[in-house]
This record gives C-alpha cells, structure tokens and sequence, in this order.
C-alpha cells in the first residue's frame, strides 16, 4: 500500500490508499478523485489521465515512455513534469506521491 | 435533397455491437444500412485501442480490440452490411408507423422502419485546445479540418500539432500558403517519418517555421484570429502573426446530434432504454450498446451483443409485421444454415452413431 495524495487545479488535496500493482488512475477513479477521466480506461490510447508530478517524486517516478509521449500530445497544458497516470503503476516506493491534477483533462 | 436508400434497418454507428446488430438482425432477414462518423470500421474498438487485448468475450480468452472487430466482420459477411463511414446522422425524422427519414450531414437520405443507435461514446469530433474564447474563431479562423484547401491560399496559416494530421495539412498547404508556421511542444513527432523527413527540409529551405511550444491564447476581432500568444518549450514567450489556426489535437467523443433527437437523456448523456428488447421512448427507434441506460447496466460488450439480440426480435416485428417470429438456433436450425451459407447438404445428426 501506499499513499497518494492527489491537489486538484484548485489546490484541495486528497490523499487516497493505492495498492501495489495497481496504477495511480486506478486509483484516482477507485477513490473517485476529481479532474481525472480515463476516458480509454487505462490503455494509454487517450490523454485524459494527465497529471503533474511533484517535484520532489519526479526522480523516482521516472519520465513518459516514448508511447506515452506520443499521447502526451494530445493532452493540454503539457509541463516538464507531466505524466499520464494510468502509465505509473503503484509500489511502496511511491508511499508519499503527491500528483497535481490540471484544470481540464480534454 | 438526395434520392433515399431504403432499407430494413439504420444503424448508427459501426463499432463492435452495431456489427453484432447486423448478424441478429441478419438471422431474422433484416437487412443494414451503417453510419459511422469515422474513416474505418470498428468504433473505438479500432480508433483508440486497435492493439489492446480484450479478456472479457466469452469464449474467447483474449483478442485484441482490432482482432474483435476483424472477426465480427468475417461473421457478418452473409449478410452483407453496407457501410457509409465518414459520415454523421444528423437528424432522425419519424415519417410513419414506424418509417425514419435519417439524414446525414453529407446529404445523404435513407429511409428504414427501424432505427438502431449504437453510437457508444458519441461521435468522435476533433478535441478543442483549452484556449480561453477559441470558440469565438472556430469555423471562421479557426479549423478543426481542412475541408477547402483553396481558403488557404495567400493566408498566414499556424498549424498545431504533431501527429499525421499537423504534418499532412503542414506538407499540402505549405505551397499555398503564404506562410506556415508548425507550433509542436516537442521535436519527436508521432508522424510518418517521410513527412517528418520532408517537414524538416522545408524548414531547412526557410520556407516554412517550425517552433517548439504550445499556444496559451488568441488575438484578434470578430471571429478573425490577428496572432497566436504562446510559450515556448524553453519557457520564453512568443507571438506568431497569424490569418488561421489549425490544431490538431486527436479526437474526443462527444454525444453529437443524438442530443437533438427529442430522447429524454440520463445524466445528459445516455439514452433511457426499456430492457425487454432495448427499444427507446419512440417505438422503432432502439439503443445498444454503451450509449444506452437501464438499471444495472454494465458498459460491456457482451451486454451490448445480448442488448443487440433482444433488440432484433421486436424489430422484426416492425420490419415484418405480418410474419410469425420461430425462434431457431444457428447449430439447429437448416434456414439459419442456410442465411449464413453453412448448411450442410445432409442433415447431421447430433451425434455419430459408432459403426458396429
């Protein structure tokens, strides 16, 4: 398990359990976290998933795969620190992820 | 107003369970006109994940989403289905008891007893940037598509984007225009690599602009964008003069016409269905598939093929009113056989008796 706390574009936080092996949109959607879509359901195949890693997790978070940079394209406001959260799969090295929603998904 | 295609059956959308339809209403003599807004056959099936395995279709451990689609168009083949694909029905018109005029928005006109929405998600439509009052621009300056190439001519064009769509209007109207400008937010391109070879030589020949960024506003007057305020991928401002806008930015479902249709819809968006043969408020028109609602609906696709099975039989009674409805078995039944061209010259008993 490990906890992840979602700020949405308006700065409420929420920290919600994530299970191991699961992905952090599984867990947005599980948790029923706003400003997350997930329109594809987890197929890497939209952008609506976007989120805004922490700086202090961005290391060990790792960076967009190609695949998941293509799609990124697609998404609006796309910074640095941008991931798709459907592509990073919960581990207790992510207890403590803190991940920015932005204000429009699509 | 276009001569009218006269059929049995409308069926609006051809993802997987528009292409279910088609074989149980096959089974019973209907015959299928489809209308899909996309250029291929399949839905989102084919659109957004076509490489993406499917576990849940019974009795079929894993396909993938394009595999689905490829085998529902080997099953329905006996029957024939017709396609009209780039094309979105616009309205639905009840001109009898049951008869619907269904129009679409390249003009064309069929008429069918039966209607069968199986538009999933909505209609896919070109994403819209979140650009604060881009809407203002849209169909003026601003162009999800290039229907005309010649409205470009002599223009200052700024096209957005980096997959095959951004790089094949950047390739054609580069010519045409009088300047054209490619506004990506990275240098890898998700593009045919040709047209990312041949993007990177106009560039190099100074004849087109390549910047690397995205656009955060719009300038301009009434619907006549002046110029594009940006930032840059190394976070510095800029501003690019500009007559039209083009993004491409992939597609998005949107509900579409269906909205207009007269349905009280659930939650804005989904179509009330009543559970014995999944027909609408108006008796003829139904709804299968992800786009419809009842209690305890699962957006499944083996709910939709279930959906599409029950829906057949009442249409048969519009479509056929004067025939009675045997209800009959693919593995039994020699008509059945027959529609789909397996029957067997003999009858086959159901099983071999062993040779003494």
């Amino acid at each position: 398990m490990a906890k992840i706390t979602f700020i949405d574009s308006q700065g409420t936080a929420r920290t919600v359990e994530g299970e191991a092996g699961s992905t952090v949109m599984e867990t947005a959607i599980k948790n029923g976290v706003p400003e997350i879509e997930a329109e594809c359901g987890g197929a890497c195949a939209c952008s609506t998933c976007h989120v805004y890693i922490d700086e202090q997790w961005r290391a060990q978070v790792g960076d967009p795969s190609p695949m998941e940079e293509d799609m990124l394209d697609f998404a609006f406001e796309v910074k640095e620190n941008s991931r798709l959260s459907c592509q990073i799969k919960v581990s207790d090295e992510l207890d403590g992820l803190v991940v920015t929603t932005p204000s429009r998904q699509a | 107003m276009s001569e009218p295609v006269k059929t049995d059956v409308v069926i609006i959308g051809a993802g997987p369970i528009g292409l279910f339809a088609v074989f149980e209403l096959g089974l019973l003599d209907m015959k299928c006109h489809l209308v899909d807004i996309l250029d291929k056959i399949g839905g989102q099936c084919a659109e957004l994940y076509p490489e993406k395995p499917i576990y849940d279709i019974p009795g079929i451990p894993m396909t993938s989403a394009q595999g689905l689609v490829d085998s529902l168009m080997e099953q329905i083949k006996p029957f024939n289905p017709q396609f009209h694909l780039n094309e979105m029905v616009e309205s639905v018109e009840k001109i009898g008891d049951p008869l619907f005029r269904v129009k679409t928005d390249q003009g064309k006109v069929f008429e069918a007893k039966v209607v069968v929405i199986a538009a999933g998600g909505g209609s896919f439509q070109p994403k819209r940037p979140p650009i604060a009052g881009i809407e203002a621009y849209e169909g003026k300056s601003v162009f999800y598509s290039v229907r005309k190439m010649e409205a470009f001519r002599g223009k200052r064009v700024l096209i957005v984007g980096g997959g095959d769509s951004a790089l094949d209007w950047t390739l054609n109207l580069a010519p045409i225009a009088k300047h054209l400008t490619l506004l990506h937010r990275r240098s890898e391109f998700r593009a045919a690599p040709d047209s990312v070879n041949k993007m990177m030589a106009l560039v190099g020949e100074g004849k087109i602009d390549f910047v690397m960024g995205q656009v955060t506003s719009l300038a301009g007057s009434d619907g006549q964008v002046s110029k594009a305020i940006g930032k840059g991928t190394d976070g510095s401002a800029f501003e690019i003069h500009c007559d039209a806008v083009l993004p491409f930015f992939g597609l998005t479902m949107k509900l579409g016409p269906v909205a207009n249709w007269g349905f009280e819809l659930k939650d804005n968006e989904l179509i009330p269905v009543e559970t014995s043969a999944f027909e609408t408020s108006v008796p003829g028109i139904f709804a299968i598939g992800d786009i419809n609602w009842y209690p305890g609906k699962l957006k499944l696709i083996l709910s939709g093929f279930h959906e599409g099975a029950l829906m057949a039989q009442k249409a048969h009674r519009y479509v056929y009113p004067d025939k009675r409805l045997v209800f009959q078995y693919t593995t039994s039944s020699t008509s059945l056989q027959k529609k789909l061209g397996v029957a067997p010259e003999k009858p086959q008993p159901a099983r071999a008796v062993a040779a003494s």
